[in-house]
């Protein structure tokens, strides 16, 4: 009946249970799609026509066009990559579910692994729309970016899983109490990321804080694509470093923060 | 080979304190394969607590606790795929259908075969014509039939049950103990079995341990525990027990 080493060993066979649950979770409720989809959009459009508008008055932006609407297309990927992994995760505190899963066979590991599967499959309903909008509406094709795209995709899927991994662990230790951390965690990011202007408007200190956050060099680097033509692989490279450090960070974080859910016995009571 | 490595599920000395309090503290017992043992107790006996440190969930202060000779919670992943619980503080998710829920479950439990198992759990279970329908959907006594295929999904070799029947009408509950006592008698399980209902433990459990304040306060069989008591039913006996009254007072 049961395979004789189940639970001994990491599952891919479990990852693909929950990537099922998730789906199947998604694809029964109509709003939950129509909201991966909305927001996306009417970010695009109206960062699209602020663009627009600002190039018909400024020299320097009539050069520049597809910064604003490249960047926030780039932002939602962050943004929405981070969303994705802890709406997933909130499911299960929502549902009451959480408990069921910690006492079945499936490893920590196994269940991230899911969400960050689950975070990509959410963000491509969301985004592969609004990039053919953005190309419908304003002429902006992110697919030309070729291979830079897919540079600018690994590392900003890769910071939001950090961020979605850490606040999974603040969230099993702290319950919905912490579900705020969820929604608003990634506007820290905003700022500091410098999504929207250069490094170099920052006051000198805090740019010492931007360099440090790996979806600094992709925002930088997608300006050098967009305004002045050339791919800046140093920058990816960099990105990447800080990602593996930032992955690893908040990976031991989270092991770290459900030890302690285990001790403080938070796991099987998930309210406030 | 002595009665600990025999024993299917072993408790030691098992502490649990939350910020200085005693949840559970210095608990022993040992549970025989193939045993059914109720486990008694009122509001913050430490009923689950006890439950969720035998299932790894909760990290005890001290004390060991070791399922089919495997210590919880450092190697949980060696035999969690044997066990399986129920408890009212847990859901199914309520979207999902209950095919879906019990899929995925299978799945997580790498149970072989599972439309197979869950078509021969769901005509069990009366839960049939149910199969297709989202799990939200259900009453409150298809959804604890619900639960329960999913706790014997795996066919576990240790069941875990908290309160299985609270908030059920008299005659589902009934027909969830006798579900479960057939469960028991032809997989030959260790059931551990927490509970408010007297008449519940008194039915299907054959040895009975009494909690209060985080503590053992009594351990035998019903039929023993009503002699040494005096008393004709075990709803007496907790009672006894809940009150602070010596076995002696009890009988006089």
């Amino acid at each position: 009946m049961i395979d004789s080493d189940a639970g001994m060993e990491f599952s891919f066979n479990r990852v693909a249970a929950m990537v099922r649950r998730y789906w199947y979770l998604l694809r029964s409720s109509w709003p939950r799609i129509l909201d991966l989809i909305y927001w996306p959009t009417v970010q695009m459009l109206m960062w699209g026509f602020l663009q627009v508008y600002i190039s018909q008055n400024a020299g320097f932006f009539a050069h520049a066009s597809g910064v604003f609407i490249g960047a926030v297309l780039l932002w939602d990927i962050l943004f929405r990559g981070q969303l994705g992994f802890s709406i997933s995760f909130l499911e299960e505190m929502y549902a009451r579910n959480l408990g069921n899963l910690m006492m079945s066979p499936l490893r920590p590991a196994e269940f991230l692994l899911a969400l960050m599967i689950m975070s990509i499959v959410r963000l491509s309903i969301g985004m592969i729309p609004v990039s053919f909008l953005a190309i419908a509406f304003f002429g902006f094709n992110l697919w030309a970016l070729g291979l830079a795209l897919a540079a600018f995709f690994a590392n900003l899927i890769l910071t939001s899983w950090a961020v979605g991994i850490f606040v999974a662990g603040l969230l099993l230790r702290n319950g919905l109490g912490a579900e705020s951390m969820a929604w608003t965690i990634m506007f820290l990011f905003l700022p500091l990321t410098c999504v929207y202007y250069p490094v170099a408007v920052l006051p000198e200190w805090l740019q010492y804080f931007a360099w440090a956050l790996p979806p600094t060099y992709v925002f930088e680097g997608m300006r050098a694509l967009v305004i002045d033509h050339v791919f800046r692989a140093d920058l990816m490279i960099q990105a990447f470093a800080f990602n593996v450090v930032m992955f690893a960070a908040a990976s031991f974080a989270f092991f770290k923060l459900l030890q302690s859910a285990r001790v403080q016995g938070s796991l099987l009571q998930t309210s406030e | 080979m002595d009665a600990q490595n025999t024993s299917a599920i072993v408790v030691d000395q098992l502490v649990k304190r939350y910020k200085g309090v005693a949840a559970v503290d210095g608990i022993s017992f040992q549970l025989p394969p193939g045993s059914i043992t109720g486990l008694l107790g009122g509001n913050g006996a430490g009923k689950t607590t006890t439950i969720a440190m035998i299932m790894g969930l909760v990290t005890p202060t001290s004390g060991t606790v070791s399922v089919l000779g495997m210590q919880m919670p450092q190697h949980r992943y060696r035999v969690l795929h044997r066990m399986n619980f129920e408890s009212p503080y847990v859901d199914m998710p309520m979207r999902l259908t209950v095919r879906q829920n019990l899929s995925v479950f299978a799945q997580l439990y790498a149970v072989q075969n599972i439309d197979e198992r869950i078509g021969s759990l769901a005509a069990e279970l009366d839960l049939t014509e149910f199969l297709d329908r989202p799990t939200g959907k259900l009453s409150a006594g298809q959804k604890t039939r619900v639960s329960l295929a999913k706790a014997l999904l795996n066919k576990p070799e240790v069941l875990l049950l908290d309160e299985p029947t609270a908030s059920l009408d008299p005659d589902t509950a009934d027909w969830v103990r006798s579900r479960l006592e057939r469960y028991r008698s032809v997989q030959k399980a260790t059931v551990l079995l927490a509970s408010h209902n007297m008449g519940e433990v008194e039915r299907l459990c054959e040895r009975v341990i009494i909690m209060k304040r985080g503590r053992i306060e009594d351990d035998d069989t019903p039929a023993h525990l009503l002699l040494r008591y005096g008393r004709e039913t075990l709803e007496e006996v907790f009672l006894d027990v809940a009150r602070g009254r010596r076995q002696s007072e009890a009988a006089q």
